[in-house]
């Protein structure tokens, strides 16, 4: 069987959530290989999230939020991004390919966005090809 | 009863956690006298690898392993450590995590022993003469050496029951773990041996402590950048102090002395990844996501001890 990318999204209940839900709505299509993970924010994300999905053989880890003032704990868009950066550095500098990590903001009324930037990291991960940590990482 | 039976080697360390054991100093006359040491290599007791192989096997009632495996005689020592010993502990931060030896697994073995035997400056070998792991001398002796691999910790070898952190442990934490072995009262196997509190709780700088609050840090700063305020927490100053995810059985020895915490007490409890654990806390900690740039080398700081350990274990492309 050719090989299908596996893409993990974590998004914000609050933000990014309540796009993919309106995308649903209004029936914008986007890969059936995105595969979302609900939090109460994005500020909730551990770095040990993205690494535990990465080393399991996910083919990219696409996190989702609130844009800037928008976060509903007020600050945690802000600490995502911060050790979002921190962790894309650390992983770069241990070998792994930084297109694999993504993040970004979208709001609960960018359902179209939300299509888009799905499609867009799909075809980014094909282009990459298979995630090479799956089966061959240290357990 | 018979004394308990103890074994202790020193694989891939640097004999500072037999230090460490050494200088519980009055505790271990004590110690010593309640029990039966039928290993310690290499510095303590004479006794030969094929002896502890003939041991019989759950023979040796407890077993510590200090250091990281890295290489071929380190992985059979802790196989036989693990058949003979009825509780293996790894002892000291390389056999729980790696230790700052396994940042070796950043690099190949080729590239570490071109670096060690031809580019060095001070080293003078034109003829490229390597450590071979076989010899014949005068075509009748052969003499052989462990092949190097990768670092490991303990429990990518074997399975562990306890684990004990630091570089080395503060011996007051190790005379605890020792009494409470020789008194039966453990925690429950695959545990760490410790108080439970991060090195912060015990910082005597931690403003939360005194009931202020803790302010982000407004710079990235080095240690040789300054002079620390000693009044003031660390990690306010800017100076990226590991404390917040550090098991604090040193009692904070460094911050007290304007030192940042570097992470060799291992992980906090439930913590899987000691560096990505860490960045969190030290991110989350920043004023600006522009300060996130300006810290040197993520790696080193934050896998210092920990890379064997860590969620790739390795560079990936080397």
């Amino acid at each position: 069987m050719a090989w299908e990318p596996r893409l993990i999204v974590i998004a914000c209940q609050w933000c990014t959530y309540q796009g993919a839900d309106l995308a649903g709505s209004l029936r914008y299509s986007y890969p059936p290989t995105v595969h979302i993970i609900r939090v109460p924010c994005s500020g909730r994300v551990e770095p040990e999230f993205i690494a535990e999905a990465l080393k399991k053989g996910a083919d990219g880890v696409f996190i989702g939020g609130c844009h800037f003032g928008d976060c509903h704990y007020k600050e945690g868009n802000y600490k995502a991004i911060r050790r979002f950066k921190l962790f894309k550095r650390l992983a770069t500098d241990l070998g792994v390919e930084p297109e694999r990590i993504q993040l970004e903001w979208i709001s609960g009324s960018e359902g179209k966005r939300f299509a888009e930037a799905m499609t867009e990291f799909d075809a980014k991960i094909r282009e990459l090809g298979p995630n090479p940590l799956k089966g061959g990482a240290n357990v | 009863m018979s004394k308990p039976k103890l074994a202790y080697y020193l694989a891939g360390g640097c004999g500072g956690c037999d230090m460490a054991v050494v200088d519980i100093s009055e505790a271990l006359v004590d110690v010593a006298m309640a029990l039966d040491i039928v290993f310690w290599a290499p510095t303590v007791a004479d006794v030969k690898y094929k002896d502890l192989e003939a041991m019989p096997s759950g023979s040796i009632d407890v077993g510590l392993f200090s250091g990281n495996v890295r290489n071929s005689e380190h992985e059979h020592i802790a196989k036989v450590m693990r058949d003979k010993c009825k509780i293996l502990i790894a002892l000291g931060i390389c056999a729980t995590s790696g230790g700052i030896k396994s940042l070796v697994n950043l690099h190949t073995t080729e590239q570490l022993l071109e670096t060690a035997y031809i580019n060095t400056y001070s080293t003078d070998n034109p003829d490229k003469v390597f450590p071979q792991t076989q010899y014949v001398v005068d075509n009748k002796y052969e003499l052989t050496l462990p092949k190097l691999m990768d670092a490991r910790t303990l429990d990518q070898v074997v399975k562990v029951d306890y684990y004990i952190g630091g570089c080395p442990p503060h011996h007051e934490h190790v005379a605890k773990a020792v009494t409470a072995l020789l008194s039966g009262q453990l925690p429950p196997p695959g545990s760490w041996i410790t108080m439970g509190k991060a090195v912060c709780e015990v910082c005597d700088k931690n403003p939360v402590l005194t009931g202020k609050s803790k302010e982000f840090a407004k710079s990235v700063k080095r240690i040789y950048e300054g002079t620390p305020d000693p009044e003031k927490c660390l990690l306010e100053q800017g100076y990226l102090c590991l404390g917040p995810v550090t098991q604090g059985d040193c009692g904070s020895k460094c911050p007290s002395v304007d030192i940042p915490c570097r992470g060799c007490g291992g992980p906090i409890p439930g913590v899987k990844d000691y560096g990505l654990r860490a960045v969190s806390a030290i991110a989350s900690m920043l004023d600006n996501e522009e300060l996130v740039d300006q810290i040197p080398d993520p790696v080193h700081l934050f896998y210092r001890y920990t890379l064997a350990g860590s969620f790739l274990g390795k560079r990936l492309k080397r």
